[in-house]
Parts: C-alpha cells; sequence; structure tokens
C-alpha cells in the first residue's frame, strides 16, 4: 500500500470550498489510493461521510481528534470517469495541423474546438459538417479584419450633412435605398440560416458569417436612415427584384448559396455601391455607400477564399456552380428584371439633372456601371477557375436584378 | 403461470426528471434483451397499493413505502424483497442542527422549543430525526413543539424543498432547531441556504438506509433476476448510463438490504405513522 497522501483543511468548512481541497488531493491519489485529511471545521465530522457517498469514496475511517477530526478516504472509480473515453475535438488555433477535421463529428456538438468531449454528449444534427465545402484557411485572418473593421452609423456617417436635393433627386436615392435595403435583408438570412447549420468546429466561419448577417443588420439601418433623412415613405418594392431574391433565399446548398449571393450577388453589388459613392448626390449617400461597400468587399472575398479551396479539392464543384446560374436564371427568365425605378434613379443620379446632355451622360455612365459589373463577375469566376468563355458566358446569365 | 413478457416497475413522479430516468434506464435495457416498462404515481401510498393490486412487478421505494409494502405484504400472508439500492442509499444519518449562537447545547435543551422538520411523511427530515430525539426521551408534540414544512405530501420527503425551508425557519429564528440529511447540510451551505458558521449540530441520528427496488413473493422470477443482475452491471464509466446515474444519484447500484430500516421500523411503530394506510389496505 502506498504512503496516503494528506491534506489538512484547517477550520475550512466542506461545503465552502474544502471540498476543492480534497478533490484535488483525490485526483492526484490514484484510484483505490487513500488520502488522509484532517480539519477543524465544527461540521467536518457530518459532511465528510454524504460527501463520500455522494461522489463515490470509501469512508475508511473518521475519527475524532482535538479539536476537530481526522479521516481516511479510499479514492473511488467514478472520479475522472469524464475523461475515460474523452476525446479532443481538434486545436482551438486553426493554424495548427489537424486543429480543423475534415468532417467533425455530430457527437463532438457544441464543444469548443480543441475542448476535450466527454463520451455521450447529445446529438445535434449539425448538417453543414464537410470541410471541403466551408472551410478556407483566411476564415481567421478575415474575421480579425470584419471584427476591426467595425463601424458605428451614429458616428462613421455626418447624418447632418444631408443638403435638401432636388425632388426627383431625392426620390431616386429613397428608391434606391429601398432596393438596397430588401437587397441587403436576404444577404442577411442567408448567412444566417447557414450559421444554424454549421457544424461549431468550423468556429472562425461561424464567427466569420455572423458577422457577415450583422454587417447586413447595420446596412439595413442606415439605408432605411438615409431614405426617411429628408422623406416619410420608403419606395416601391417589385415583385420581380423579390422573384430574384427568392431563388437565392431558396438555395440549400451552403457552396451554390454563397455562390450566387456572394461571389456574383455582392460582387456586383461592389459595383454598384462604388457607383453610387460617386455619383452621390450628397456627403450621407456617398458615406453610407462607401462604408457598406467596405464590408461588402470582405463578403466577397470571403466567399471567394472558401469556394477557390472547394474547387480546389472537387473537380465536380464548377459544373455544379455553372448548373446554379443557368438554373436561377431559367428560373427568372419570365420575370422583370431589375425594376424600372431602380434603374430610372441610377440613371438620374449619374445624370444629376433632367437636362438632355446630363441624362445621355448619365445612360453613358449606366452602361459603364453594367459593364463594370460584367467584368467584375468574369474576373472572379476566372479565379474560381472557370475558362475565359464560360466566364463571360455565366456572367450574362446573371440575374439582371445585380444581388 | 407463464411469466410476464415485460417486466414493469413503479416509481413515483416527485420530479419531472424521473421521467428522463426511466425512458433511459427502458432504453438501456431493450439491447440487453430485457423488456421493461414503468408506470408513474403520484404517491407513495397509490404506489404501494397498485403494487399489492399486482399492477407492476417493482416498485422503487422510499424507505417508508418499503415498509408500508413489507408489512401489508406480510398482514396478507406475503413476503416482500428488497433486491437492489443506490450505493447513496446506505449508511445515511440525519442531523438536528441549532443556530451557531443558540444557547441550546443539548437534546434535553430542546424542551418546550420549535423543531422544524420536513414533510409529515419524510423519514429522514422527520420521522428519524423525531424517533431521535423520542428515544432521547423527548417526545414530540409533547415535550417539544414540531413545526412541519410539507412539500409534496405522499413523496416521503424525496423533494427537497421541505428540507430547506425547514433550514430556512432555522436561519430566519421561526424555530430554534431543524432537521436535515447530512448530505443536504452539505448542500445547504454550499448554495448558501445555511450561511458560513451560521449553524451546529446538535445531535446526528445512527446510520439508516434509504430507497430500494422491492419485489412482493409472486413476482415474475426471471425478469426481475435479470433487472437486478442489469443494474448491478451498469457501470458509471458508461457514457450512456452515466448521465441517468447522475439524475438518480448514484455511482453505482448495489445489493438490497434491509437491515438499515429498523429505525425507521420503530419510528412508525412509535408515531402510528403507517396505521391508518395499513388499516385503509387491509
Amino acid at each position: 500500500m502506498p504512503e496516503s497522501a494528506f491534506v489538512d483543511l484547517g477550520d475550512l468548512p466542506l461545503g465552502e470550498g474544502g471540498h476543492l481541497l480534497l478533490k484535488r488531493a483525490l485526483w492526484q491519489a490514484g484510484a483505490g489510493e487513500r488520502v488522509r485529511v484532517s480539519g477543524s471545521a465544527s461540521t467536518l465530522a457530518v459532511d465528510l461521510a454524504p460527501w463520500c457517498r455522494q461522489q463515490g469514496h470509501e469512508l475508511l475511517e473518521l475519527v475524532t481528534t482535538e479539536p476537530g477530526v481526522s479521516a481516511t478516504i479510499a479514492r473511488g472509480q467514478a472520479l475522472g470517469a469524464r475523461h475515460r473515453g474523452a476525446e479532443r475535438a481538434g486545436h482551438a488555433v486553426a493554424s495548427r495541423p489537424d486543429a480543423v477535421v475534415d468532417k467533425p463529428p455530430e457527437r463532438w456538438g457544441l464543444a469548443a474546438r480543441g475542448a476535450l468531449v466527454e463520451a455521450g454528449t447529445p446529438r445535434f444534427g449539425f448538417t453543414l459538417d464537410d470541410k471541403d465545402a466551408v472551410w478556407t484557411d483566411d476564415a481567421s485572418r478575415l474575421y480579425a479584419q470584419a471584427v476591426a473593421a467595425q463601424w458605428d452609423p451614429a458616428t462613421a456617417i455626418p447624418w447632418a450633412e444631408a443638403p435638401a436635393l432636388p425632388d426627383a433627386v431625392e426620390d431616386a436615392v429613397v428608391q434606391l435605398m429601398t432596393y438596397l435595403i430588401e437587397n441587403e435583408t436576404a444577404a442577411l438570412i442567408l448567412p444566417a440560416r447557414f450559421i444554424a447549420r454549421l457544424h461549431p468546429h468550423f468556429r472562425e466561419v461561424m464567427q466569420l458569417l455572423a458577422v457577415q448577417a450583422a454587417d447586413e443588420a447595420r446596412h439595413i439601418e442606415v439605408f432605411t436612415r438615409r431614405a426617411l433623412l429628408l422623406r416619410s415613405e420608403l419606395g416601391l418594392s417589385t415583385a420581380g427584384g423579390q422573384a430574384s431574391l427568392a431563388t437565392l433565399l431558396d438555395e440549400p446548398d451552403f457552396a451554390l448559396a454563397s455562390f450566387l449571393l456572394s461571389v456574383l450577388g455582392e460582387g456586383t453589388f461592389l459595383s454598384l455601391l462604388g457607383f453610387l459613392r460617386e455619383h452621390a448626390p450628397d456627403p450621407v449617400t456617398e458615406a453610407v455607400a462607401r462604408l457598406t461597400a467596405r464590408d461588402e468587399a470582405r463578403h466577397v472575398a470571403f466567399g471567394m477564399a472558401h469556394l477557390v479551396r472547394h474547387a480546389g479539392r472537387d473537380p465536380a464543384l464548377l459544373p455544379r456552380l455553372a448548373a446554379a446560374v443557368e438554373r436561377r436564371h431559367d428560373a427568372l427568365a419570365n420575370t422583370a428584371g431589375l425594376n424600372d425605378e431602380v434603374s430610372d434613379a441610377l440613371l438620374l443620379l449619374a445624370a444629376g439633372s433632367f437636362e438632355p446632355p446630363a441624362l445621355r451622360q448619365g445612360h453613358a455612365r449606366v452602361m459603364t456601371l453594367v459593364a463594370d459589373m460584367d467584368a467584375g463577375r468574369r474576373q472572379r469566376l476566372v479565379r474560381l477557375g472557370f475558362p475565359e468563355a464560360q466566364a463571360e458566358q455565366l456572367s450574362a446569365l446573371h440575374t439582371r436584378n445585380f444581388m | 403461470m407463464t411469466e410476464p413478457r415485460t417486466l414493469i416497475m413503479g416509481a413515483v413522479a416527485y420530479d419531472p426528471k424521473v421521467v428522463t430516468i426511466w425512458e433511459g434506464f427502458k432504453a438501456w435495457f431493450a439491447p440487453a434483451g430485457l423488456a421493461f416498462d414503468y408506470v408513474l404515481y403520484s404517491n407513495y401510498e397509490a404506489q404501494v397499493q397498485a403494487h399489492l393490486a399486482g399492477h407492476l412487478h417493482v416498485a422503487w421505494n422510499s424507505p417508508l413505502a418499503w415498509l408500508q409494502a413489507e408489512r401489508a405484504a406480510a398482514r396478507r400472508g406475503r413476503r416482500a424483497e428488497a433486491i437492489a439500492m443506490r450505493d447513496t442509499d446506505r449508511d445515511l444519518t440525519s442531523l438536528i442542527l441549532v443556530r451557531a449562537d443558540s444557547p441550546i447545547e443539548s437534546v434535553a435543551q430542546l424542551s418546550g422549543k420549535r423543531v422544524g422538520v420536513g414533510a409529515s411523511d419524510s423519514p429522514q427530515a422527520t420521522l428519524l430525526p423525531l424517533l431521535h430525539l423520542a428515544e432521547a426521551g423527548l417526545e414530540p408534540h409533547r415535550d417539544f413543539q414540531v413545526v412541519e414544512h410539507d412539500a409534496l405530501f405522499g413523496k416521503h420527503g424525496d423533494h427537497i424543498g421541505g428540507e430547506r425551508d425547514a433550514a430556512r425557519a432555522l436561519v430566519a429564528g421561526t424555530v430554534e432547531a431543524a432537521c436535515v440529511i447530512d448530505g443536504n447540510h452539505l448542500a445547504f451551505t454550499r448554495e448558501g441556504t445555511l450561511p458560513s458558521n451560521g449553524v451546529r449540530v446538535l445531535a446526528q441520528t445512527a446510520k439508516y438506509d434509504h430507497c430500494n427496488f422491492t419485489v412482493f413473493d409472486d413476482a415474475p422470477a426471471s425478469l426481475v433476476s435479470r433487472f437486478r443482475e442489469l443494474l448491478l452491471s451498469m457501470s458509471y464509466d458508461d457514457p450512456v448510463v452515466r448521465p441517468l446515474l447522475d439524475l438518480e444519484g448514484l455511482k453505482q447500484w448495489t445489493v438490497g438490504r434491509t437491515e438499515g430500516y429498523a429505525a425507521l421500523g420503530r419510528a412508525i411503530d412509535r408515531f402510528g405513522s403507517i396505521d391508518a394506510f395499513l388499516a385503509q389496505v387491509g
């Protein structure tokens, strides 16, 4: 029999923290080994037996001393049972080798990546659990960047600097904001839906999607606030616009949804917001467009990063992405596309007035915008691995509603 | 007589977790070849009566329910057996607490005082501590006032609420002493119901045992045998049963024994606690 470990509780009662000292001593002892404990708390004599009983240890001897008691306890089998059969769920630091596994098991559930997970945890059913489909090594960096780049709508935008604009121009701004709000609503809902399905093992992706949803919440706020700055009502929401967004929300596949939303939709929005910033009739609209574009660029970067990785590992991905564009195009073939109100508003903003030469120039600028959008899409498609010709063809099939 | 295919167990629903526990065990028994089901009762008296009437094969009984079952069976010429119990059902004690600054230094000094107890049918928080005082010469209700804290009568003190109320009454000064099971002294200290250095242990009962699985001599022998065998084989190392064992408050099932109910037997004899029940069941 090895020498018993000894712990003196002094006058600390077992119920006021003394159990931690005893537990530590038992933990350090091996299974079946003995620990001697002494203490002078008046209740120690009556607390030791129930504590041992509840913890599965055996109280071998209890001797009254003056003052207090001295006892001998044999460590039971139950201590440490939660560690037996437990497994390490990867590693918290994503850059470590084997930190992020290809297919995290359901049983890891909500456990922190890197935690030691007790056997017998409930199954959660996170269906988005394939590293190839969701992961990018850039996720940590993009998340850090996203958190650092958060801005406060109350102070980042010069709300007091909105001059009175001609009615038609102000109407155009309000219509564009109305259009942007519903698009950003779709862009909020989509990542939020995927967060709920994503295995929390892919922590950085989960965090990034959460910030993405929060970005969109802020965008909805500032677009609404700009629209109501000088008006009491918002503009028109069209059936065609919503039909286009409905096809986005209907997409259950993460890769395809991310492709349609982030790469094609938000990618196209980068050009649109750039256009709005350049032709903004007032400093508030300029700031709103500039700040939201910055966030959107990050969303596009994440979409590109995980899809490039995914495409590199799964040769079947590019044909699936192409088919998704074609399917969406077919689904939208009989809808109106971008509503007249939005396209007219863009033209008017770019023109600045109803003077015919200005309108001609505005039209030319909108044509340039459309060409820029197309060029951006083609460039991203090529980066994903599509041949130039197919990129051109797929870009042309992108929704006329931009998002 | 052919044996039934399914073993039916009775338990008292003193808490919603009872469903989780027995559903879990039922699922664990099935692949081990034991068809098992359970019936819940709202009070032990109903469960004992149902058991006597043959509605169930095995009952998860409180110590008082064990004595009710054993004595009612004996009156009918039948025999009850405790087939298994938790490791935590063995060798419990109850404490009679006073405030640390109380002038009461001996049991005799409780004469004329108010003693807080748990539910009137709680072995651990009422019957056994009152027996301890009675055997020390202080007759409840005659020599001192018994202040009951009834929580869920019929559940034999399984619910912790009555004991906690007794402990609170002690702290508040509405009673001069309070009776609790030893484990609850620790629990009430840890949760702060009993303040640091606020109470003193005036007396401690002798050791006694708590719940058991009870069968009568006409129980389906092979089903009961398999049930007992499976209970005893459960390991805290098994991640499937571990949460159920945690909920039921044990680390290991052990064989049953009945010596630990002697003191409670004396208590009910002395106080007539189950006389009306026995008269009713005949």
